[in-house]
């Protein structure tokens, strides 16, 4: 009991040190109920409290929402599915190579996005692939898929190699063996590629901006940025976006935890 | 940590040839469906980051511009779009941008990192739970955060020059993000604080590393407060830091989204870098051989760093 309330004064500071950081979280979430515009500041609390805001904010911007939703889950998938054979072989078989692809991912995660999505523009105008879902899943795949095969790779090396041939040697296949005892097991980690491959692609800019043209396929960031590049008159409605396109965020942190820490230090690679 | 698996795998990999060593075609066999597994990564590499950074190297090389989608011609015009963009007035400041935008954001988020790191290294009630909290920033959309900042840091009714206002720090409204002398800090702030979160979570991770013998015994030998930082901490932690530091200035090299959400690179080009000046040419002027040759500028810079954080993880598996 005395050892922990020596504790409490760093409590204290701990708690005040995390309001400053998420501030702007609870800016944003106070602001989204508030009227608030380029004459009226928003109050420290709604005193005002408003829901026009959310009302604006779905009626302009619940198709973007579902597209941005498309598009993750989308991504989810072609990662997962491209990235959990690679990083079992690259784990688990005796090839030559290895060494090279891994530096080759390595590598391929310090592209920064614009170099990408210049050459894209380009080859997706020929291939007809510009303001499509399937063209931005497969262009923001680039930022999940050797982020994922990182991590994967990294669980995989600890699976016994004796599991796995005990497998074979009962007759299953190596495709068989992976799916029935490599995946079944990896079931943590392919969480955590998966929420962040998620996460990744529903925060995605930069591609939603350069491989979309018209207003036919447009994730939730570009609806914000819409509103930012003009001159905002509103917050309400811009504030409740955000919100709305935080809560993905939010909730995964709050029931995700645990493959959200994991992630973040795998993460020493992704950024 | 992730250096680590740079490691060969040699002790724990699966022979390709198990079983019957006699059947050469069943190895064969064996080895072709191996390859099936890494082929679609491959394919994937090749067309998604091999591709563009060839084709981003000959655009540089071209007049790519509106005319070429029409018809189909980019003439080869040799070093001008490099020599235009080099001589052009623009280049000095957009380097100058990028290189005080880096550092800035760099030197902050780590030193702030770094203090709440150590921190959080103390036992306290609701320490584990609090530091999972400050995550949060990390995870929202760049570009959602670019929006709340946009309105805190509004010069009429934003909340940080009303509160400033208000206790007397300032004598008016301080312009952040309308005035060419103040949008590049602004910018560097609102980028200190999304860059928080990971520098804490990294260095905490690498200070948990740290066996706590080491400060037993420097304990018994009067190394305590500052001393013990800076003869454990600091040299039990540097290899993390290294690690740290590079990939922050690799990842803040290609930022976009903050900048393009706060300021679109203005006002007067005072927050314009290399990446956001590479976008304006390809995407807003639709001169894609210029912002090609930016960009390419750009990614020789990010190699360059690349190139040190791998020689640094590589000589943190030889320690």
């Amino acid at each position: 009991m005395n050892s922990r309330l020596r504790g409490l004064p760093y409590t204290v500071l701990a708690i005040v040190f995390l309001a400053i950081m998420i501030f702007p979280v609870y800016w944003m979430l106070n602001a989204s109920f508030q009227q608030g515009g380029s004459a009226v500041s928003s109050s420290f609390i709604p005193t005002d409290f408003t829901l026009d805001g959310y009302a604006t904010a779905l009626s302009q911007q619940s198709g973007n929402l579902g597209t941005s939703l498309a598009v993750s889950l989308g991504t989810v998938v072609v990662s997962l599915a491209i990235a959990a054979p690679a990083a079992y072989a690259l784990a688990k078989f005796r090839m030559r190579w290895v060494g090279v692809v891994l530096f080759a991912l390595l590598t391929a995660q310090m592209i920064p996005g614009i170099v990408i999505a210049n050459a894209l523009y380009t080859v997706y105008t020929d291939v007809h692939l510009l303001n499509s879902i399937p063209g931005l899943i497969l262009a923001d795949a680039s930022a999940s898929i050797p982020f994922a095969i990182l991590v994967l790779r990294a669980f995989m090396l600890s699976i016994p190699t004796s599991l796995i041939e005990a497998a074979r040697v009962d007759g299953a296949g190596q495709f068989r063996a992976f799916v029935s005892i490599v995946l079944p097991i990896s079931r943590n980690s392919i969480i955590t590629a998966a929420l962040f491959s998620f996460l990744f692609t529903w925060s995605d800019f930069i591609f939603a901006l350069t491989l979309t043209t018209s207003n036919a396929v447009r994730p939730v960031t570009l609806g914000i940025y819409g509103y930012l590049s003009g001159n905002v008159q509103s917050w309400g409605p811009v504030m409740a976006t955000a919100v709305l396109a935080s809560i993905p965020a939010i909730v995964l942190l709050i029931i995700a935890q645990r493959y959200i820490a994991a992630g973040a230090l795998g993460g020493a690679v992704k950024s | 940590m992730t250096t680590a698996q740079l490691t060969a795998p040699e002790a724990n990999a699966l022979p390709a040839d198990r079983g019957a060593p006699s059947r050469r075609h069943g190895r064969w066999r064996e080895h072709a469906v191996q390859w099936l597994f890494l082929a679609p990564a491959i394919v994937y590499v090749v067309l998604f980051f091999a591709y563009p950074v060839v084709k981003n190297v000959l655009m540089g090389f071209q007049d790519y511009s509106t005319r070429t989608f029409f018809t189909g011609e980019a003439p080869w015009v040799g070093l001008s779009n490099y020599v235009t963009v080099v001589t052009g007035s623009l280049f000095s400041t957009t380097l100058v941008n990028t290189a005080l935008f880096t550092v800035g954001s760099i030197v902050g988020q780590f030193v702030i990192g770094l203090a709440l790191a150590l921190f959080f290294r103390r036992r306290f009630p609701l320490g584990g739970v609090l530091r999972s909290l400050l995550l949060m920033p990390w995870l929202l959309p760049l570009i959602a955060s670019s929006a709340v900042w946009k309105w805190i840091l509004d010069q009429d009714s934003g909340v940080l020059n009303q509160t400033l206002l208000f206790l007397h720090v300032i004598p008016g409204p301080i312009p952040w993000l309308s005035s060419p002398d103040v949008a590049l800090v602004a910018v560097i702030i609102v980028n200190i604080w999304l860059g928080i979160p990971f520098n804490v979570t990294i260095l905490y991770s690498g200070l948990q590393d740290i066996p706590g013998e080491l400060y037993e015994a420097a304990s018994l030998d009067g190394a305590t407060g500052w001393k013990a930082f800076w003869y454990i901490t600091w040299p039990n932690l540097r290899s993390v830091v290294s690690v740290v530091l590079v990939l922050g200035v690799v990842y803040t090299l290609k930022v976009l989204d903050i900048i393009l959400g706060l300021t679109g690179g203005g006002p007067a080009n005072a927050t314009q870098t290399l990446a956001t000046d590479s976008y304006h040419r390809s995407f807003v002027d639709f001169s894609f051989g210029t912002g090609a040759a930016v960009s390419n500028i750009l990614i020789v810079i990010s190699l360059l760093f690349s190139l040190v954080y791998l020689w640094v993880s590589r000589r943190t598996v030889d320690e």
